[in-house]
């Protein structure tokens, strides 16, 4: 870890390629997110945004390119990557809160099979967060008990339960009603003024320009712009993001 | 890592106290539809119930009127035959629970091994897969009277195990031929548990291992108990084969009382026993599938 003193980034991506078949779905990916930073990941439906979310996680493999965690290339085959998808939390577009198991036990089970947490204490822990997003009187009841909104909270304080580095997000409101939107937005807003850092792939432009600190436009698998949340959406540089920010205000 | 933040709480009040909100009467509208209700019951009840005494009474009759009733009931329902048979072929019973616990621990065992095995992936893991595979086509093929003989008779030959009972071997070769069947329900389950299931327990660091016990195969044993369970019911019958071992279980023990009375009445009180031993599962399994279908349109898929 003796690198990390001269990379300031906490995740930095070098080049990361990565091709389904003949169709290369990542093509060469830079991408550094400092701690407590918030950036935005943009672009057009098949871009290839959450390939590249995956792959940070290593839940997908690359043809090339390196992964650097707090300087550490986890894209290095001797390392676990079971440690280090425990460093890093995910939330998904679809929830996949666990319907087996009860929204405390969902929220639990890193900090218990992973992390070898003593069950009272993970509960005691698990309650306290719960409570913080006001789902306590949830805990014990079953996922599909809850509302899209109120399962896609549960999965975000399952993925921050165990305290990871990193905050990977993957259009946490994509699949939601409008009106339960707003309150996984306050969630995540609240997460980011606490000083989580986090990634995310996400179609909602207004949350990206108000909390994010840098947004990256991605097109086909190549990073196109990347650039401070401000200056993005009111003086975007490259011609492609002002064709992809009038498409988008227009639908 | 930092602490989250109270959020919006305002839409998230505990629901428990929704349903009996105590001022609530129902009006005379909606009382009027429930005794109407009642009434469709109790006709239903009656209707049903009449008509079904009314088929077993011709039933019956037809029976107990036709020219051979007196010779089939003699040598068919004996009580006396039934009474002083009873005692062996109980013991005899005995001997059908001792191999069905055996053989439904040890399906168990082996249809999981096989069903994890057909569901590794990678290039790796072909042999293995591609054994399981053959194991399970050739017991699923086979039949089960035929797996019997060839345990039950060409183990033994060897010679290398002298001495082990007939009702191991019996239980050996039920093992063999339901597992194969076994394994392809469990596979079946494994494999309705959606991938992102295994996704989301990978990306909190669970290993593959920690994956397969705590998150999928408890959905997919779910997913797969009815099925389970009607598989169980058909080997609780199918132990009464080893009797054409030589094991002296139930049937053979009926066997053998019949030839001695020169009656076939232990062959039906051998008969009712296996009923009465499988009636609860039969039950519990109708009931459990029933419940699973109601929460499946219930719509609680996630
Ligand atoms: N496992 C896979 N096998 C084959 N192709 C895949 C696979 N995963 C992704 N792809 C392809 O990679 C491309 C990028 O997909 P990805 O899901 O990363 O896009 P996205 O930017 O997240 O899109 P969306 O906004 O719709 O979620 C798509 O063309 C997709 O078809
Ligand atoms: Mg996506």
């Amino acid at each position: 870890m003796n690198a990390a003193t001269d990379t300031p980034g906490l995740l930095r991506l070098r080049g990361i390629r990565r091709s389904f078949g003949e169709k290369l779905v990542l093509d060469g990916v830079d991408l550094d997110v400092d701690a407590h930073q918030v950036v935005a990941l943009v672009g057009a439906s098949g871009s290839g945004k959450s390939t590249l979310l995956r792959t940070v996680n290593l839940l997908e493999t690359i043809d090339d390119g390196e992964i650097l965690l707090a300087g550490e290339d986890v894209s290095d085959p001797r390392v676990d990557a079971d440690a280090v998808r425990a460093r890093i939390g995910v939330v998904f577009q679809h929830y996949n809160l666990f319907p087996h198991l009860s929204v405390l036990d969902n929220v639990t089970l890193a900090a218990r099979l992973v992390h070898r947490m003593p069950r009272a204490d993970a509960e005691r822990r698990g309650l306290e967060l719960l409570d913080s997003v006001g789902l306590a009187g949830f805990a014990a009841a079953f996922p599909d008990r809850l509302s899209g909104g109120q399962q896609q909270r549960v999965a975000i304080v399952r993925a921050i339960a165990t305290g990871p580095e990193l905050l990977l997000l993957d259009e946490v409101t994509s699949a939601l009603d409008p009106e339960l939107v707003g309150e996984v937005l306050a969630l995540v807003r609240s997460l980011a003024e606490g000083g989580t850092t986090i990634l995310m792939a996400t179609h909602e432009m207004a949350f990206a320009r108000e909390v994010a600190d840098r947004v990256v436009f991605l097109d086909a698998g190549r990073i196109i712009e990347d650039a401070p949340a401000h200056e993005f959406f009111t003086a975007p540089r490259e011609a492609r993001t002002r064709e992809f920010l009038t498409r988008f205000l227009r639908e | 890592m930092p602490e989250p933040t109270q959020t919006d709480a305002a839409s998230v009040p505990d629901d428990r106290g929704r349903s009996g909100e105590p001022s609530w009467q129902p009006s005379e509208r909606e009382l009027e539809r429930r005794s109407f209700r009642r009434r469709q019951t109790r006709r239903s009840v009656l209707v049903s119930a009449g008509s079904t005494l009314v088929f077993a009474g011709l039933l019956l009759w037809a029976l107990l009127g036709s020219p051979g009733w007196a010779k089939v009931q003699a040598s068919f329902f004996d009580p006396e035959v039934a009474l002083a048979s009873l005692p062996r072929i109980l013991e005899g019973l005995w001997l059908n629970i001792q191999v069905l616990v055996a053989a439904s621990i040890g399906v168990t065992l082996v249809a999981l091994l096989l069903a994890t095995l057909r569901t590794l992936r990678g290039p790796v893991f072909f042999p293995l897969r591609a054994l399981a595979a053959g194991y399970t086509d050739l017991f699923r093929g086979m039949p089960l009277i035929i797996v019997l003989y060839l345990v039950g008779f060409g183990i033994p030959g060897l010679d290398f195990f002298p001495r082990v009972p007939v009702a191991v071997w019996g239980t050996l070769a039920l093992i063999l031929t339901y597992s194969a069947y076994v394994s392809e329900v469990f596979r079946a389950g494994i494999e309705a548990v959606h991938p992102s299931q295994r996704l989301a327990a990978r990306s909190l660091g669970l290993g593959h291992g920690q994956t397969m016990r705590r998150i999928v195969l408890p959905q997919a044993l779910r997913k797969v108990t009815p099925a389970l369970m009607n598989d169980f019911v058909a080997m609780q019958k199918d132990v009464g084969l080893i009797s054409v071992l030589g094991a002296v279980d139930a049937v053979r023990a009926a066997q053998i009382e019949s030839a001695h009375f020169y009656n076939f009445t232990p062959y039906v009180v051998a008969g009712l026993l296996f009923v009465l031993l499988a009636w609860p599962m039969i039950r519990l399994t109708d009931w459990v599938s029933a419940r699973m279908r109601a929460r499946e349109q219930a719509g609680s898929i996630v």
